[in-house]
């Protein structure tokens, strides 16, 4: 056999062989992205998000802190979404409830919020758009709310909900506790505005700006992963930074 | 009389053409998430399509779908990129692929000769000095790319790497720059692959190349 003819075979073996993988490829592709949707994605890739989430919340230390930032680096806190700010909560009548402490949910006011020590941090909020923005929050640690009113007993999860339910979010233990997690009462030296959340709101740095739900009128202790408004429309539901 | 000559290594030829779609599906994925915040600029223009053209292309409003697949398709990527590293290491390649002293001066001898400046180029050997720059170059952007997606995927967990970068903002800056150099890579890449030929391209499929060699 001349190179020339050998030449030819291994040009024609090769070029079958990439023929057949890219068809190969291509078909493997399609069938993933056909797959029965959960939760608003093809389940391959629900499934894929999920195990990634595993692997973050092991990696996770609530020692790993975002970086605080100096006052003259705030910038002005962007209004993206009025979602579960419906008009007819009556401000005057906002309570937290505590859902899953023992002895049945606990119900408090905004002054025995306050009564807890107070926090300051000047920290960056990421939006899962890709933009962010520098902001002051005053408030108490929600670790320090967890720890009066714990719940009867460990759970892995904590709901939050505003008042109209119109939003709600889901998050997991380690992320409540860590040290930079707040129910904020203050946006940048002044009271929270309604449209960010007033009178009460999470500031949740390890999370997207999705999760820092405004408005909280809920908090529940839970076994079972709560529902999160955004998971439901293909967003990943742990959304940890 | 034609004799083969065998010129890119099995292993070579795979990484190259996996890593073709997968680099295509972190673009085309990445793509949709910069949709939801397209605010970078280019010598004062922004780099933000219209709406119009986004939705022509599908790839408006996907910002769940296309964050979904990035992180799906990122292992692969990352996986087969790390792989070809460790084979051009382990089986010596690397050194017809890394930059030499004379990798410079040839570059630009190269680049002279293919705009028409020069009238000869240096003697080609498997790969010349402009080649070896921009294949090394294309992977220590790779390993930027996953650096950077890193500092920019968990910003907290790792914020000792996106403090390298100048921050958040600044990995985002770095990862998105990147991408437009694979971009830039391609458009070069190609040409030159249309400009040498088909037996300098059916050699990346098959591997051998024929070459007209005088009697003996």
């Amino acid at each position: 056999m001349t190179d020339e003819e050998r030449f030819r075979r291994a040009t024609r073996r090769s070029f079958l062989t990439m023929g057949v993988t890219a068809a190969v490829g291509a078909g493997a592709w399609a069938l993933l992205r056909s797959r029965a949707p959960l939760a608003g994605l093809p389940s391959p890739f629900r499934r894929a998000l999920d195990a990634n989430d595993k692997l973050a919340m092991a990696y996770f230390r609530p020692t790993r802190l975002t970086r605080e930032y100096a006052p003259a680096k705030i910038t002005h806190p962007r209004v993206n979404g009025g979602l579960g700010l419906s008009a007819n909560n009556d401000p005057a009548a906002w309570r937290l409830t505590i859902q899953g402490t023992g002895g049945g949910a606990r119900v408090l006011t905004l002054d025995e919020i306050r009564a807890f020590p107070r926090r300051t941090m000047i920290t960056e909020f990421r939006c899962i758009e890709g933009w962010s923005t520098i902001n002051q929050w005053a408030g108490t640690r929600l670790s320090d709310v967890v720890n009066a009113f714990p719940p009867d007993h460990p759970t892995r999860y904590v709901a939050m909900e505003t008042p109209d339910r119109g939003y709600y979010v889901g998050l997991d233990m380690e992320s409540v506790l860590h040290p930079q997690t707040l129910l904020a009462y203050e946006l940048n030296g002044a009271p929270l505005t309604w449209q960010h959340g007033a009178p009460l709101r999470l500031a949740i740095p390890v999370k997207y700006g999705v999760k820092n739900i405004k408005r909280v009128g809920v908090i529940r202790y839970t076994d079972v992963r709560p529902a999160d408004f955004w998971a439901e429309q293909g967003y990943d539901w742990y959304l940890g930074l | 009389m034609k004799r083969l000559e065998r010129k890119h290594r099995l292993a070579i030829r795979w990484f190259h053409w996996i890593n073709f779609p997968l680099l295509a599906l972190m673009i085309w994925s990445g793509a949709m998430i910069y949709w939801a915040n397209a605010v970078y600029r280019f010598l004062g223009i922004p780099l933000n399509p219209p709406q119009s053209l986004w939705q022509k292309l599908h790839m408006a409003y996907r910002l769940a779908d296309g964050m979904s697949i990035h992180f799906f398709v990122m292992w692969f990527f990352a996986v087969n990129g790390v792989l070809y590293v460790l084979y051009t290491i382990v089986s010596g390649e690397w050194r017809e692929l890394v930059p030499n002293r004379r990798s410079f001066i040839e570059a630009i001898q190269v680049t002279l000769h293919d705009l028409h400046l020069r009238k000869t180029a240096p003697p080609q050997r498997k790969y010349n000095g402009a080649q070896r720059i921009a294949y090394t170059a294309i992977i220590v952007m790779g390993l930027g790319s996953l650096v950077s997606g890193l500092a920019i995927y968990k910003p907290v967990q790792f914020s000792w790497l996106g403090a390298m970068m100048g921050g958040y903002q600044g990995a985002r800056f770095v990862h998105f720059w990147l991408t437009v150099g694979y971009v830039a890579f391609f458009v070069v890449h190609i040409a030159q692959v249309v400009r040498t030929g088909w037996n300098n391209f059916q050699a990346m499929v098959t591997g051998y190349e024929l070459h007209e060699v005088p009697n003996d």
